[in-house]
């Protein structure tokens, strides 16, 4: 396996880099996109996330190899969407957003969540949030802003 | 530098697997971190690597008369969202990291990664499960029991590759998962408990109860459960504290960062009582 190659943000992709790096390290460095935040580096903040085929899935510890083939988006590629512009502007006024470390994560999580189930119950939000975090809003500001959006895009997911 | 092998068949792979050790990677949750480097720089692996996450034929989850079959590659969130999928599994995946990672991991990562704390594993010895196993010449059943044997150790051979997992069908009356983290999402646990039971008309039909985190393997005896089934209930529940008494004994924690032993085996024993008071 000497070239990875994946649909990124719609558009295909093929790299030749060593499979086993990080897809984080890969986006960040490899394709400047900066979006995703290293935090913790072991999955357990979801700063990373990006979505792949639609789910959720933390990119510090997902081998680039295993991108290959599949439909990658992150929060760079999202943001020109209708849905982006619904949870955007939930989070911006419910307060969802402070430092904003945590906030393409908390997109994607959200993203995540309402593709499956759009319109979620609070303990479905928390859930759908849980391997997200952040350390200024106390989190009830963003269950707010995802019911907010939830709610306002109906029909959108 | 480690090679990379990305097999297009499950023969492929078993071909591979024939002719140089490697590591097996499903969704690497677990391996990227363990083999962690500084950012930008690719992991310290040392063996080959072998990604198989991709490969259909280890995906899905079908059902026999008697039993529910996994594909070793099939991520923890189907089988959560699974119509099928025992109570007690969906209980304790539901619990489990937390949705980026159950997109990606998978129950053969954790049983072959064979840590004290692993989550699906106490789960799957409550329920009998069984994997099959499969190298280049044979295929072999073996319980998930049988098949951990320390931190980090199970009897799986460099050539071997887990290829499903085969969970019996029980309908259990009452059953528990409990988990103890620091977190409710993505949390090690500190100690944790499945139980299943089925009780007819007084009497105990089925009882097995696992513990993760206790012991250097999950701690579940047949030997001890076994004077109970088919006896009244009544006495499971008269003889409580001799039943908690016999499991004591594998109840073998260790102080580490996340609890202690004294914490870890009291909650532990607390968790049997209440597990057989609800009965």
């Amino acid at each position: 396996m000497n070239n990875v190659t994946f649909t990124l943000n719609g558009k295909k992709t093929t790299l030749s880099i060593d499979p086993s790096k990080r897809f984080l390290d890969v986006l960040r460095n490899d394709l400047n996109l900066k979006g995703p935040k290293e935090g913790c580096g072991e999955g357990e903040c979801g700063a990373c996330a990006v979505l792949i085929d639609g789910d959720i899935v933390n990119t510090c510890i997902l081998p680039a190899a295993n991108v290959e083939g599949k439909n990658v988006t992150t929060i760079e590629g999202f943001a020109h969407t209708k849905k982006y512009a619904v949870i955007k502007e939930a989070f911006k006024e419910t307060g969802g957003v402070q430092c904003g470390f945590c906030t393409p994560g908390m997109i994607i999580a959200t993203e995540s969540l309402l593709n499956k189930n759009p319109s979620p119950s609070d303990e479905a939000i928390r859930i759908g949030l849980s391997g997200n975090l952040c350390r200024c809003t106390g989190y009830e500001l963003i269950i707010k802003a995802v019911k907010r959006a939830a709610k306002r895009g109906e029909g959108l997911w | 530098m480690v090679s990379h092998r990305h097999p297009n068949s499950l023969e492929e792979a078993l071909e591979t697997l024939k002719n140089e050790p490697c590591h097996i990677v499903g969704g690497g949750s677990d391996l990227w971190v363990k083999n962690r480097s500084w950012a930008n720089t690719p992991p310290a692996f040392k063996k080959t690597l072998l990604y198989l996450a991709h490969l259909e034929s280890l995906k899905g989850i079908r059902k026999t008369d008697d039993s529910l079959i996994i594909g070793a590659m099939t991520p923890y969130e189907t089988i959560l969202n699974h119509p099928e999928t025992p109570a007690l599994l969906k209980a304790c995946l539901y619990e489990l990291a937390s949705p980026a990672i159950r997109h990606v991991a998978t129950l053969a990562g954790n049983i072959a990664n064979a840590s004290p704390a692993a989550d699906a594993v106490l789960v799957l010895i409550a329920l009998d499960a069984t994997l099959e196993i499969q190298n280049h010449a044979f295929k072999r059943t073996v319980k998930v029991k049988d098949l951990i044997e320390g931190p980090g150790k199970t009897s799986l051979e460099s050539r071997d590759l887990i290829t499903s997992i085969r969970i019996p069908r029980r309908t259990f009356t009452h059953q528990t998962y409990k988990k103890v983290g620091g977190r409710k999402a993505d949390a090690i646990s500190k100690v944790a408990f499945a139980g299943g039971a089925v009780i007819k008309d007084g009497t105990v039909k089925h009882l097995s109860l696992a513990l993760g985190a206790v012991n250097a393997t999950v701690v579940r005896d047949e030997g001890v459960e076994k004077p109970y089934i088919n006896q009244p209930l009544s006495k499971l529940k008269s003889e409580k504290e001799a039943f908690k008494k016999a499991l004591s004994s594998s109840i073998n924690p260790i102080d580490d960062q996340r609890s202690n032993a004294l914490y870890r085996k009291k909650v532990a024993l607390n968790m049997i009582n209440r597990f057989i008071e609800s009965l």
